[in-house]
């Protein structure tokens, strides 16, 4: 941990580094254009992300999360999705500025994605062995034999049984069919996979093994991963740096550490303080009051204001920036401009 | 257990893919009316076979003169004609016609207008309003019209009636593929073989397509029955093909001045439209609620 040292230092670390870089998001602003409004879902998202690390993006419903991840796959889909600015670069590929047939040849190779609902991102008609033999055969010239059999061992790296790639998806249960999507997007060894809220729709056992796989999958395929969520647990397990999004801006940003152990933003603390409390199960939960700004009408300042207890005239003015407060933590309130200014934190309760 | 057998055990079953069919014929099984409807049609294609076989061209053609306007009778089940021919033979040899009609036109509107329809669907925006357009167009024309018209202007024969009754199915099949398409494409598993980078005609004929079949197959089965219709009504009306040639709308057509006369001339012909459309109605009807994921449990 000698991050703090003299300037060459860590130019040097910042070079090596970068060449780790798998993903890069610089300044993303996603709007979706309708008749009468301007969905402002994402607002100014920055990340890196390095090899065989893995980003949580956090944030409540709304938050822009999801069109962060499409954004990145250039997949927001359009009309009304418009990508008004930002930079994406996959494997040092920017994703942005390629034609059609050059993004078909990035997306399922460098860079892959999981979607939320494992029960209708598979398709129906087609056994399971096909769909990823599928995704093998876009990528490499191998004849449908070859592919067959790596998809056979796909299935079996995800742990299931080689002889059921014959079946269809609804032969399967939701916590197959969701290692079966991943079995998909890991096919052709992707540098960054993107999962969307893999295990939102499977109940809690499930979850967990879900989880413990991707990891295990995560070192064996030495994939960087963004995972998308709302779960701090999933985040807690999985991730080595965690972004809080809020209506389209990262609010906190920072390792794992920074985010939980040196909370700073009063977004993070509400959602640290809206779960119960395992050594104090009494307490009553406390959510954060209110409701995320509408989208189309953003305060000019803050976007948080309204339902921050610690907000001032001075935060609805403004638009808070992005702030280093160390080398890996990054935060964006105003209130940190006032010396000696602190959150209560949420570990008393 | 060597993971090599599990693999070459998986690859073979890959190919058991009639699965789903064979489910589908399980339902349709139980449903009376489709299987009358099936039956019959099954008829249909072995008289068409055996008047390939067995019946020459002379024997539908020769005129004899002693046996004109015979009622039905042992020799000639459906009496004979103004010339003396056999009805039934006629008949017979004239389903090749109908049966020609009901697949081929049918075929024309479903290839033309799942194609259309569905990158209508998939693409929407200008390309849809394009031919969606066009569909609007078609549509507009009388059916009938539209293909005499058709058929005014290439000339009558089987080909082009093929293509006169097949061009009037062209819009109903756009437009069918193009709401079936709609549905389908907002389906997640879309989204997810974009991801793995996919094409977008790819998207549309291994990811789309197959899950938009069912009512594309049922509307064709029910096309089938109207576009016999059709054809027949094109040939009663001389558009069709041409006289000489057993087609059962031109029979009913030539022998309509002897209906007081000899009613049996114009009743068989009739019979056996009417009983080719029953059926492919019937079959259509089936196919449609054996097709219907919503039945399937």
């Amino acid at each position: 941990m000698s991050i703090k040292t003299v300037d060459t230092a860590g130019k040097e670390q910042a070079v090596v580094s970068n060449d780790d870089v798998v993903l890069e998001v610089e300044d993303l602003v996603v709007h979706y254009v309708l008749k009468k409004s301007v969905v402002e879902a994402v607002n100014g998202v920055s990340f890196k992300l390095k090899k065989r690390r893995a980003i949580g993006l956090v944030g409540e419903t709304g938050a822009g999360k999801t069109t962060t991840a499409l954004a990145i796959m250039n997949l927001v889909p359009d009309p009304p999705g418009v990508i008004k600015n930002g930079k994406i670069t996959v494997c040092g590929k920017d994703m942005l500025s390629m034609k059609p047939h050059q993004l078909e040849k990035i997306r399922g190779k460098d860079i892959s994605m999981i979607f939320q609902d494992p029960m209708t991102s598979l398709n129906p008609v087609m056994t399971v062995g096909e769909q990823i033999a599928e995704s093998v055969r876009l990528h490499e010239h191998v004849g449908k034999h070859e592919a067959m059999k790596r998809a056979v061992e796909m299935l079996e790296l995800v742990g299931i049984p080689g002889e059921r790639a014959g079946d269809y998806p609804h032969q399967f249960s939701g916590g197959m069919k969701q290692r079966v999507v991943i079995a998909v997007a890991l096919a052709c060894n992707p540098s960054v996979l993107i999962a969307d809220e893999p295990t939102t729709a499977l109940d809690v056992t499930i979850q967990a093994q879900v989880l413990s796989m991707m990891n295990d999958l995560k070192e064996k395929c030495d994939t960087a991963l963004v995972m998308i969520t709302h779960d701090l647990g999933v985040v807690a397990k999985m991730c080595d740096e965690v972004a809080v999004l809020y209506a389209g801006r990262i609010v906190e940003y920072g390792t794992l550490e920074d985010v939980f152990n040196r909370t700073m933003h009063p977004y993070t603390e509400g959602l640290f303080n809206s779960l119960p409390k395992i050594n104090n199960r009494h307490a009553p939960l406390k959510p954060i009051p209110g409701l995320m700004p509408d989208p189309t009408r953003l305060p000019p300042g803050c976007a948080f204001a309204d339902r921050c207890r610690y907000a001032t005239d001075a935060c609805r003015a403004n638009i808070p920036e992005l702030r280093r407060v160390s080398d890996t933590h990054s935060v964006a309130c105003s209130r940190y401009e006032e010396p000696g200014f602190s959150i209560e934190g949420w570990r008393h309760g | 257990m060597s993971s090599k057998v599990t693999a070459q055990q998986a690859v073979s079953r890959q190919y058991e893919k009639e699965n789903r069919a064979l489910a589908v014929w399980k339902r349709l099984r139980t449903n009376p009316g489709a299987v009358i409807g099936l039956i019959i049609l099954i008829i249909m294609v072995l008289l068409m076979i055996y008047s390939f076989l067995f019946i020459s061209y002379e024997e539908i053609y020769t005129i004899d003169s002693k046996n004109r306007f015979s009622p039905p009778s042992s020799e000639h089940i459906f009496g004979t004609d103004e010339m003396g021919r056999d009805l039934a033979k006629r008949i017979i040899y004239g389903s090749r016609y109908s049966l020609a009609v009901a697949f081929g036109a049918v075929a024309i509107g479903v290839i033309i207008g799942t194609f259309l329809g569905s990158i209508a669907g998939y693409f929407g925006g200008w390309v849809d309003n394009l031919i969606m357009r066009i569909s609007d167009i078609m549509s507009s024309i009388p059916g009938i019209l539209l293909g005499m018209v058709i058929v005014t202007i290439l000339g009558p024969n089987l080909l082009n009636l093929l293509i006169a009754v097949g061009v009037t199915n062209i819009a109903g099949f756009i437009r069918m593929a193009r709401a079936s398409v709609l549905t389908t494409k907002s389906n997640e598993y879309v989204e997810s073989a974009r991801a793995i980078g996919m094409s977008e005609f790819r998207i549309i004929f291994t990811q789309v397509l197959p899950n938009s079949l069912s009512p594309l197959i049922v509307t064709a089965t029910a096309r089938m029955a109207t576009s016999i219709l059709a054809a027949a009504g094109l040939s009663f009306l001389g558009f069709g093909i041409a006289a000489p040639k057993p087609e059962w709308g031109a029979l009913i057509s030539g022998s309509r001045n002897f209906i007081n006369y000899a009613p049996h001339l114009c009743t068989y012909p009739g019979l056996f439209i009417m009983l080719m459309a029953f059926a492919c109605a019937l079959l259509g009807d089936g196919l449609r609620d054996a097709l219907d994921p919503k039945l399937k449990k």
